[in-house]
């Protein structure tokens, strides 16, 4: 058993014992290393002045994510390799060509939000088929707030950077340095559990899901860490000491995104920004909610089972999964089940998970040919917001054009995400008419008694729902067609 | 999104004093070493000290227990008001109404009540949640209507302002209508929180670096709470993560609270808000409602405006005086109003103190102004963009303000009717129209308005400034004045000024930090004029070096001054050209003061607020708007599609800069009057105290097409530096170009027969009840 955790910082290699295990990667870089170019403008995930990259060793492939400091714990780091914005420049001292641009194009006013911009635009730019298109420039650049420029200037730069070809010795210092880290990491794998133990507390690093279910079983009250994007702010917001972590993370059995014959697997260690290709493929307006949930950074930390073990009633997953059908993986010890994905909230704040249970993969079937599904996600802005409503629709035609085994959940309209069963009744074995979208209509208002908090009203809520019910209509409906239904996503890159 | 094919390179050649330079610190931002306050390394020894905040709007304080606080190891000490060895005051304009720690009574969720010094900031953050705080809560104020309600207190004398006789004019009127427009207030979501870092020196000395618009108020501020002489404090800064107004007075608390604590203890202190605090502590810009009753003709010609214009103040004055006025001076955005009264009413809230920010009150009453201007479009059927060519400013009659002063450029009608052609208003706004017939959900929506925004502090004696320039025996130049650099790339074009004078490179100019050693009895660096302001200063101290040096070359090598000249490839002294470093080596050898100060006050301006008349503004910066949005008639979603600029900053003395101040101002105006949203729940808990709840515009809000062009060829006419204009404030109210555009896309929903009133912010569930009442009218 190991007991320490070890990653690079730059060329630097750090094996650190006895680390707390609520100490972010920002206090961390800032604090202990003196590290400022990486900011605080939040500490909550939402700003990006504190994206770093994070490189990971993934077989033989080196894979580049910008990730938000500020809300990843430093044990996190464990067999990775960190940079900062102190590591760009050359050996030389000259820009990277991505901080050039930033120069020649005015990108930075005050430039306190400059740094988070830079590491998110390298991450971009390490992106294999990082295109120039606008609407792929937003998301990658979507977790990162600038109150200064209005974007525009960051934007011109990025598209500097893109069009300009690579030197063959700028190829060269690529591949020379994709080498050396590919060397480093290597020296940082291993198959053992490690546990850290020091005076604020332990971490368990389970090497295998059957060590995880081990450990878990024997310590129950363990918080069981997957990216951090909601335990995260529980510390730097909540203040809350975590005294046992178990970090699932990196747990290579649960980072499986396979194709079973139950559908598609999605491991309890899988991001959103992995997982989404593979959805979208399945789900076009799935892969849509997805592209905006939190930013770039929190899909690349934050995980689709962590999403559902949170619980949250306005977190986006669920109602999308509910809707497409999806299965929940539970394993406690050497026990296991399964469980529709709706019947695991049972209540705010409450599911049905037993001490030492966890989610060990979510399976999503794979749709019938003719199936039709939508998913709106609606929110005050359109990127890296929380839904105030967001509706997951499904269901089938049959050979004459009647809807069956329709699927329809709702997430923000309840305090669990909860399905619309009453408008599904009013749907189902019914042509899909206007009287029929009235009627599923009068049936939704009936259902849910949604609550007015600081992103919508109640009546809102209740009315978009409604809506949502139109635009399903005006999308699938039979006259669907030349009619312009939705703004998310640019004009000609609408959703996928 | 189409860039727009320009070179800002170019542009400074045809219209502007000096190219485009990149901003001075730019490699510095870019590469994570530009130096903001956390990031100073720490004196050894260094305290954290974190604010407890009150969790009651209004309440008198019946005890305060702070043993548990005390008692957590880390703790060094916690401080109260009775700490304070001076006055317990902050107030920046002498009400004494603004405690810096709560005495007795909180009157607002988020007031400080103590502060923990401790080892660490997590020690401080901890321990400061573990106060015992009982309360007797008393009624809370918090909005307008309650305010107003409750005969709630003003935090300032109200301003009236009224030319003519607004009662016979509107009884004359052939036509009349009445209404109430709301605007949001905002975040100014800086994204360096506010921070301050106080190091105590010998005979009670105290150095402090802070995140601060105005570190000549820092100073004073910390000189009356340590009951010391202003000699003996020193504030410094280099620069700030943005600020936009909201580190004009609010960084004065932090300041304070850090220096307390090294006063205390004798060890540096450092401040440093977590997000939620400083949006739970700090003041915001003002939300307002105002009233309006206008008469007008036929031909859509304004006779009369009468308008109240209330703004919810929180609670203390702070400097919500200043600002309602400013809303009152831009209540008629660039328009002639023949009989017309204007009254303010700062009203007293158990909220946050609001404050300056980005426009400073003026946008709020351009809102009112456009609003007046939109119902009258309505009311008459004509276009709104010739609702507002009809009353803009004359050139020689109907040129009198609302305070008596005489616009005497006005260009307004110039401006839009050039937008109007380049960016083809008038035939996309008849496609879209067409358009939206046939689309049932989507809607789009076009408005062209103009901003006309007066420059200078409306308190006069603001309205000057100093610098201090340094030449060293190397010829290299040193470059102070009282500016603060926040992003605007002040400090950038005071460096072009020096570089242009002494014909140098930038490589042999540096501009330092900010420090009331250097330049003191500075204004605050706000009301757009910085630039304005310390950019005469330091031409001034310029001047007054190169007049020496130029007398000695003189003398030197006996030609006559006017022959001196200084030019990039030296100086030319008659015949010969000589290195500047030479020049200046031998004029220090011939006991030359190579070291200037510099002095500036602004010509022309007067204010009396009495009488309600003056000069308060040296000129006008001008500008229009054309936005495209689409809005989802099912949601309230919405998108800007498309939006053109264009912007007169006189003789753009960086029009890069200058384009960058259009482009973020544009994109911050809009959010203000979209998306932004401040919540506050019955307890006056503020709800939206972070960026998870808060939303400014992220990338993809930006307008898909953004074309940002400069007016050409427009000189100053006042003698400003170089002939510029000031650029920080004006184009924020380009956002509201927005707010008229969502409004005319929803107006499809009665055929274009009703004003939409939409009220801002438009976020999407305030567009979806616009959109319901509008089809309930409809229906009707
Ligand atoms: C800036 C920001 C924006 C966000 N935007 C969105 C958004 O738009 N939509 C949205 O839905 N969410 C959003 N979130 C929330 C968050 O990112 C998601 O909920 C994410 O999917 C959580 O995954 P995680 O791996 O980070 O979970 P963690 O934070 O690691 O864990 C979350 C919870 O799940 C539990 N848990 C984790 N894994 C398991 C498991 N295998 N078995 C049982 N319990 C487990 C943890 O104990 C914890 O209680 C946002 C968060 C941030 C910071
Ligand atoms: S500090 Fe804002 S995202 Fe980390
Ligand atoms: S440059 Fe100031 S926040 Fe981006």
């Amino acid at each position: 058993m190991r007991h320490s955790i070890r990653f690079y910082l730059g060329s630097v290699r750090h094996e650190i014992s006895g680390v707390s295990p609520t100490t972010t990667v920002l206090d961390w870089l800032r604090d202990a290393c003196r590290r400022t170019g990486t900011k605080e403008g939040c500490n909550e995930g939402d700003c990006g002045a504190c994206a770093v990259l994070v490189v990971r060793l993934e077989g033989e492939q080196l894979v580049w994510r910008a990730v938000n400091a500020c809300i990843q714990f430093l044990w996190m780091l464990d067999g990775a390799q960190i940079f900062t914005v102190e590591d760009l420049r050359s050996p030389d001292g000259a820009l990277h060509p991505v901080q050039q641009a930033m120069v020649d194009q005015h990108g930075s006013q005050c430039g306190f939000c400059t740094p988070g911009f830079v590491m998110s635009m390298v991450a971009y730019c390490k992106t294999p088929g990082a295109s120039m298109a606008e609407g792929a420039i937003n998301d990658a650049l979507a977790g990162n707030l600038c109150r200064c420029t209005g974007y525009a200037p960051i934007v011109r730069a990025m598209k500097q950077v893109l069009a300009t070809p690579e030197t063959a010795q700028g190829i060269q210092a690529e591949q020379a340095l994709a080498e050396s880290i590919k060397t480093r990491l290597k020296t940082l794998q291993g198959d053992q559990t490690a546990e850290i133990a020091g005076a604020e507390g332990r971490i368990t690093l389970p090497a295998s899901a059957d060590a995880l279910a081990a450990a878990y079983l024997a310590a129950p009250d363990a918080t069981l860490v997957a990216g951090a994007t909601d335990v995260g702010l529980w510390v730097t917001k909540g203040l809350r000491a975590l005294p046992h972590l178990i970090g699932i993370g990196q747990v290579p059995d649960l980072r499986r995104i396979e194709h079973t014959p139950e559908g598609l697997w999605l491991g309890a260690g899988v991001t959103w920004a992995e997982a989404r290709p593979a959805l979208a493929a399945l789900l076009p307006d799935a892969g849509e909610v997805i592209r905006r949930i939190g930013s770039t950074q929190v899909r690349n930390a934050g995980t689709v089972c962590g999403n559902i073990g949170n619980g949250s009633p306005i977190g986006d997953g669920p109602p999308v999964l509910i809707a497409a059908g999806a299965v929940l993986r539970l394993r406690r010890g050497d026990t296991r089940r399964s469980l529709p994905l709706e019947e695991y909230f049972l209540a705010y704040g409450k599911q049905d998970r037993q001490p030492g249970e966890f989610i060990e993969a979510v399976v999503i079937p794979v749709p019938h040919p003719a199936t039709v599904f939508r998913a709106y996600k609606v929110s005050k802005r359109f990127d890296q917001d929380i839904s105030a409503v967001l509706g997951a629709f499904a269901f089938i035609p049959d050979g004459e054009g009647r809807i069956t085994r329709a699927r329809i959940a709702f997430g923000g309209m309840a305090a669990t995400p909860k399905r619309a069963r009453a408008a599904e009744a009013a749907l189902e074995g019914q042509f899909w008419t206007e009287a029929t979208l009235h009627a599923a209509q009068t049936a939704l208002q009936a259902e849910f008694a949604p609550i007015s908090d600081m992103r919508s009203s109640a009546w809102y809520r209740q009315t978009v729902a409604g809506n949502l019910l139109t635009r399903l209509f005006a999308e699938t409906g039979p006259h669907s067609a030349g009619t312009e239904t939705r703004l998310a996503g640019w004009k000609g890159e609408a959703y996928v | 999104m189409s860039d727009p094919a320009r070179n800002p390179e170019t542009q400074g050649a045809a219209g502007g004093a000096s190219p485009s330079m990149r901003h001075e610190s730019a490699p510095l931002h870019v590469s994570g070493s530009a130096v903001y306050i956390d990031d100073l390394p720490e004196p050894r020894g260094l305290l954290h000290v974190v604010p407890g905040l009150s969790t009651k709007a209004h309440a008198r304080l019946v005890s305060v227990d702070l043993d548990a606080v005390r008692a957590v190891p880390g703790v060094v000490c916690v401080l109260t008001a009775a700490d304070i060895p001076g006055e317990n005051q902050v107030s920046p304009v002498g009400r004494q109404d603004e405690p810096l720690l709560a005495e007795g009574e909180v009157s607002f969720y988020g007031q400080p009540i103590f502060a923990v010094v401790a080892e660490t900031r997590g020690i401080a953050r901890r321990a400061a949640r573990l106060a015992r705080i009982i309360y007797e809560e008393r009624p809370a104020v918090l909005t307008i209507a309650q305010a107003r309600e409750a005969g709630s207190a003003l935090v300032w004398r109200p301003l009236v302002m009224s030319r003519g006789d607004v009662e016979a004019g509107l009884a004359a009127a052939p036509r009349r209508l009445s209404g109430q427009v709301t605007v949001g207030g905002q975040e100014h979501f800086y994204l360096e929180g506010q921070a301050a870092l106080a190091q105590p020196g010998e005979a009670g000395e105290m150095q402090l670096w802070s995140s601060t618009q105005h570190p000549t108020e820092t100073q004073h501020m910390v000189a009356h709470c340590l009951a010391v002489p202003s000699s003996l404090v020193t504030v410094e800064v280099r620069r700030m993560g943005g600020a936009f107004g909201g580190k004009e007075t609010q960084a004065n608390t932090p300041a304070c609270l850090a220096a307390l604590a090294a006063h205390r203890i004798g060890r540096a202190a450092k401040i440093r808000l977590d997000r939620d605090d400083d949006m739970l502590m700090t003041g915001k810009r003002h939300d307002f409602v105002v009233e309006y009753d206008v008469g007008f003709d036929d031909e859509g010609r304004i006779l009369a405006v009468d308008m109240v214009l209330a703004a919810r103040c929180g609670w203390s004055a702070d400097l919500s005086g200043p600002v309602v006025d400013r809303a009152l001076f831009h209540a008629d955005n660039a328009y002639f109003y023949p009989d017309v009264r204007l009254r303010g009413e700062p009203l007293k809230t158990n909220t946050q103190s609001n404050t300056a920010y980005r426009g400073f009150g003026g946008p709020q009453g351009i809102v009112a102004a456009e609003r007046v201007i939109e119902e009258i479009a309505f009311a008459t059927g004509l276009d709104p963009l010739d609702v507002r060519l009809r009353n803009v400013y004359g050139t020689g009659t109907r040129n009198v303000t609302p305070y008596h002063m005489t616009v005497e450029d006005s260009i307004s009608a110039d401006i839009m009717t050039q937008l109007a052609l380049t960016c083809e208003y008038r035939k996309r706004r008849q496609a879209l129209r067409e358009a939206n017939r046939s689309s049932p959900y989507i809607r789009r929506g076009i408005a062209l308005t103009p901003v006309k925004f007066g420059i200078s502090f409306t308190a006069t004696h603001y309205n000057q400034a100093g610098a201090l320039v340094h030449v060293y025996t190397d010829g290299s130049v040193q470059v102070n004045h009282g500016g603060t650099e926040m992003g605007q790339g002040l400090h950038t074009k005071m460096v072009q000024i020096v570089l242009r004078e002494f014909g140098l490179r930038e490589e042999k100019v540096r501009i330092t930090a900010t420090t009331t050693g250097k330049v003191p009895n500075t204004s605050a660096t706000a009301a757009s004029s910085g630039a304005d302001l310390n950019g005469m200063a330091v031409l001034d101290a310029v001047h007054k070096i190169k007049a020496r040096l130029v007398k000695f070359a003189a003398e030197q090598w006996n030609v006559s001054e006017r022959s001196v000249q200084f030019l990039p490839e030296g100086v030319q002294v008659g015949g010969q050209c000589i290195a500047f470093q030479d020049l200046t080596k031998a004029a220090y050898y011939a006991r030359v003061s190579l070291s200037a100060n510099g002095f500036y006050k602004t010509p022309k301006i007067s204010w009396n607020a009495e009488t309600g008349r003056g000069r308060p503004f040296y000129y006008f910066a001008y500008g229009a708007a054309c936005a495209e949005v689409a809005v989802d008639l099912l949601t309230g979603e919405n998108r800007i599609e498309r939006v053109d600029i264009l912007h007169d900053a006189g003789l753009s003395l960086n029009p890069a800069i200058d384009i960058g101040q259009i482009e973020g101002g544009f994109v911050q105006g809009a959010g203000w009057l979209t998306m932004e949203e401040l919540v506050w729940d019955e307890a006056g808990h503020l709800r939206t105290h972070a960026p998870s709840t808060y939303k400014i515009p992220a990338c993809s809000d930006r307008p898909r097409i953004f074309n940002v062009a400069l007016l050409e060829g427009a000189p100053n006419r006042e003698a400003t530096i170089f002939r510029s204009k000031a650029v920080g404030e004006p184009p924020f109210v380009h956002g509201v170009a927005v707010l008229h555009a969502i409004s005319d896309a929803l107006a499809s929903l009665t055929a274009y027969q009703t004003c939409p009133r939409l009220d801002a912010p438009a976020t999407p569930e305030q567009i979806l009840r616009t959109a319901q009442r509008l089809r309930q009218q409809a229906a009707h």
